[in-house]
């Protein structure tokens, strides 16, 4: 290549022919058959999948059905191909996604999910009874000791869950993980997808596999630096402010009196856009808009978690 | 000179020459130094010897401190500077903005903030109006600086909080905080304009910037009637041509807008310098500017053997007034960092009290041994003025072409707190 040839700042990309739910489409290659399936108006249950993080294939809600695989296969990470005959409706794919949506749902607290994931349980006619009741909450810690991949036989009347105390150990955000679904997005965040801290991981494999610091201490412990990005993008509330914590418990998280302002962080000249949520005339949790080119979603500690100084 | 290996800087610099795309990046470890221009000079020089600037990905990039340190040089709230960037000597330029505004202007630079206190000292300037700025806790030298706040006649300080600086103040106006409180826009490091919205009420009786100027300027018999955000972003668009074209509505539809921006059918400048690469040559070539390396003004002595410099931690922000408020997990008292090697001969543990002198002052604060630093380094923030007024230690002499104080190199001396010292 020629010393200081102009850069290209996007490729050109070939339009491909292909087959969706019986119809012809055609997408530039590069494209998934996810991007395809939202440009197409076609509703697709996602829970690992976010836009600002690289797709990690882990809860196996997005699946279609390939003419010529064998296996359903995950449209958030698949390419369209030339020729390709996309399923996205067959009675397989609503099956697939209903058991994945069902047995998420029946160990796992989902009533503080994102609102589409609840209409995705509804439209797949998810049925958590017929697991039976869940079991009951393991105590503060007993989880993160057991052995992952070490299941125990089900007695088969209950229905296994996760629950187990909130983890509490410093002021700014909390670890649910009667809520955590193990979708990895707060392990993307915390990693190579903006952050490169790697303070957290998956530990272990199987039903007691966990969302860990290193050696599990606590957050304060750890390699965490509170940015916060794991709490943006936790799609059940399994990872949340405190404050916001705080306020639900008190029963003062009022959805209904509160506004969303986009603005731009006050500490340094990056300009972070900050997504403020106001209630009664209060911040009460600031993201940062995911389509926002600056930090595509991220913040850091003072820009999350530093607006004490104007609580009135 | 640094302590950093010359096979290493030049290995460094090889690598940044070779690649495809580089970029230098860097704050106020290169600027506050009494040579703090010939620091980003020298950067400009291998940048341009490289061919790393005009090009996508290559570039020069002062981050800012803060989220208008750029949009505040724009808007001209510098001694030389009319907005957008024309100088106020330039009387033609200076012309359009007195018809504008039907008043005349001063022909001459006016005092940077250096100049500002210097001008205090000889007793020529006796009343100032600080807005949004604690420099009875920022400024170097702060011992002397409070007491040229303390000598002067008047004094207005106009602040979110009741700062250290407003305790000086004949006059506090209080004001709301303009990231969250009110409606106006801010330029980021990469020259982009963006929208700042009020989320929330001020407190008390805080008003906005505007409506505290144009009350003032009211009651001093100019009636400026009470514009908006956007009125007065309007009239600065149709002052500064690369402020144009940027509209509330599209900076809105854009998510921000570049600078230059002539008029509202441009999407705005992601690259600057880009006539560099024009064959033939657009304009003037960019000079080179021949820098020599200078000492710190503070020099090592044996009665002051240590080097200070100061530093910021990611969850604090400048003094604290800002972020003194939430609890981070990550917050630590404030203490001298020094190397194991310094702390072992001066006999020092960790933990220990000590007294920190400078030609200036004396503080006393804790001593955390730090294996990251080098035999003769020591650092400090200025977070945390309450416990340790690092200030009062660092160096006010400025560079004479930015007018930026030394504070990065202090010559200090760390003692045993003595009894008596303990007891006072």
């Amino acid at each position: 290549m020629r010393r200081n040839a102009p850069v290209m700042l996007g490729a050109i990309r070939r339009m491909l022919d292909f087959e969706l739910d019986g119809e012809p489409v055609r997408a530039p290659e590069g494209s998934t058959i996810l991007d395809v399936c939202r440009e197409q108006g076609i509703d697709t249950p996602t829970l690992c999948y976010l836009d600002n993080l690289t797709p990690v294939n882990a809860c196996r809600v997005c699946m279609v059905e390939v003419d010529g695989s064998r296996v359903l296969v995950p449209s958030c990470s698949r390419d369209v191909e030339a020729g390709m005959v996309v399923k996205t409706d067959t009675e397989r794919v609503r099956h697939s996604r209903k058991m994945v949506l069902e047995l998420l749902a029946s160990s796992t607290d989902m009533s503080l999910a994102e609102d589409a994931v609840h209409r995705w349980m509804d439209s797949y006619g998810v049925d958590i009874k017929r697991y039976g009741p869940p079991g009951p909450p393991a105590a503060a810690g007993e989880r993160d000791r057991r052995q992952a991949g070490h299941h125990h036989v089900p007695d088969g009347l209950t229905a296994e869950t996760v629950a187990q105390p909130v983890k509490i150990d410093n002021e700014l955000y909390v670890r649910d993980y009667a809520r955590c679904i193990l979708c990895y997005k707060c392990v993307e965040a915390c990693g190579e997808d903006a952050q490169n801290t790697f303070a957290i991981a998956v530990a272990g494999r199987g039903f007691d596999a966990t969302i860990a610091t290193e050696f599990d201490v606590t957050l304060p412990d750890s390699a965490c630096v509170y940015c916060g990005n794991c709490i943006a993008v936790c799609p059940t509330g399994a990872l949340m402010p405190k404050s916001e914590y705080d306020m639900r418990q008190a029963g003062t998280w009022d959805e209904t009196k509160q506004d969303q302002v986009t603005t731009v962080c006050t500490f340094c000249g990056v300009g972070c856009n900050l997504e403020l949520t106001t209630q009664d005339n209060r911040i009460v949790r600031v993201d940062s808009p995911i389509d926002h080119s600056i930090t595509n979603g991220h913040l850091c500690i003072k820009g999350r978690f530093g607006y004490a100084h104007v609580q009135n | 000179m640094t302590g950093v290996p010359a096979a290493a800087i030049r290995e460094l610099a090889h690598r940044y020459a070779e690649a495809d795309r580089a970029q230098i990046c860097w704050t106020l470890g290169i600027t506050e130094h009494h040579t703090g221009v010939d620091n980003v000079l020298s950067l400009i020089n291998l940048a341009l010897l490289t061919g790393h600037v005009g090009r996508y990905g290559s570039g020069l990039n002062p981050l800012r401190g803060q989220n208008n340190v750029q949009g505040g040089g724009d808007m001209g709230a510098i001694p030389n500077k009319l907005p957008g960037f024309k100088d106020i000597t330039d009387d033609a330029e200076r012309g359009r903005f007195e018809r504008a505004w039907g008043m005349p202007l001063p022909a001459e630079h006016g005092w940077h903030l250096s100049q500002m206190f210097e001008a205090m000292d000889r007793g020529e300037l006796r009343a100032a109006y600080i807005m949004g700025e604690n420099p009875a806790e920022s400024e170097a030298d702060v011992a002397h600086c409070r007491k040229l706040l303390d000598g002067l006649d008047h004094l207005v300080v106009q602040d979110i909080f009741l700062t250290k600086t407003a305790e000086y103040a004949d006059v506090v106006l209080p004001a709301a905080a303009d990231w969250c409180e009110a409606d106006g826009t801010v330029t980021n490091s990469e020259r982009r304009v963006q929208r700042t919205r009020k989320a929330i009420d001020p407190p008390g009786q805080a008003w906005p910037d505007i409506k505290i100027i144009t009350e003032l300027a009211k009651r001093m018999g100019h009636d400026w009637g009470d514009p908006t955000a956007e009125q007065a972003w309007d009239e600065l668009r149709s002052l500064s041509a690369m402020h144009t074209g940027m509209s509330y509505q599209r900076l809105e539809e854009l998510g921000g807008i570049q600078w230059p921006c002539p008029d509202e059918n441009h999407p705005g400048s992601k690259l600057l310098h880009e006539r560099l690469w024009a064959d033939p040559l657009e304009g003037q070539p960019a000079p080179f500017h021949a820098c020599e390396w200078l000492p710190p003004i503070d020099t090592l002595t044996e009665q002051f053997p240590l080097r200070m410099t100061t530093v910021r931690r990611l969850d604090a922000y400048n003094t604290g007034v800002q972020t003194d408020g939430y609890t981070s997990p990550l917050w630590e008292r404030e203490s001298l960092r020094i190397s194991p090697e310094d702390a072992r001969r001066l006999g020092f543990a960790d933990g220990d009290r000590v007294l920190i002198s400078s030609r200036r002052g004396a503080i006393e604060a804790p001593l955390r041994v730090d294996a990251s630093l080098r035999p003769g380094l020591t650092w400090m923030t200025p977070h945390s003025t309450g416990e340790a007024d690092v200030n009062l230690l660092t160096n006010e002499s400025w560079d004479p072409k930015s007018g930026t104080s030394e504070f990065k190199a202090t010559a200090i001396r760390v003692d045993r707190v003595t009894p008596e010292k303990q007891r006072g």
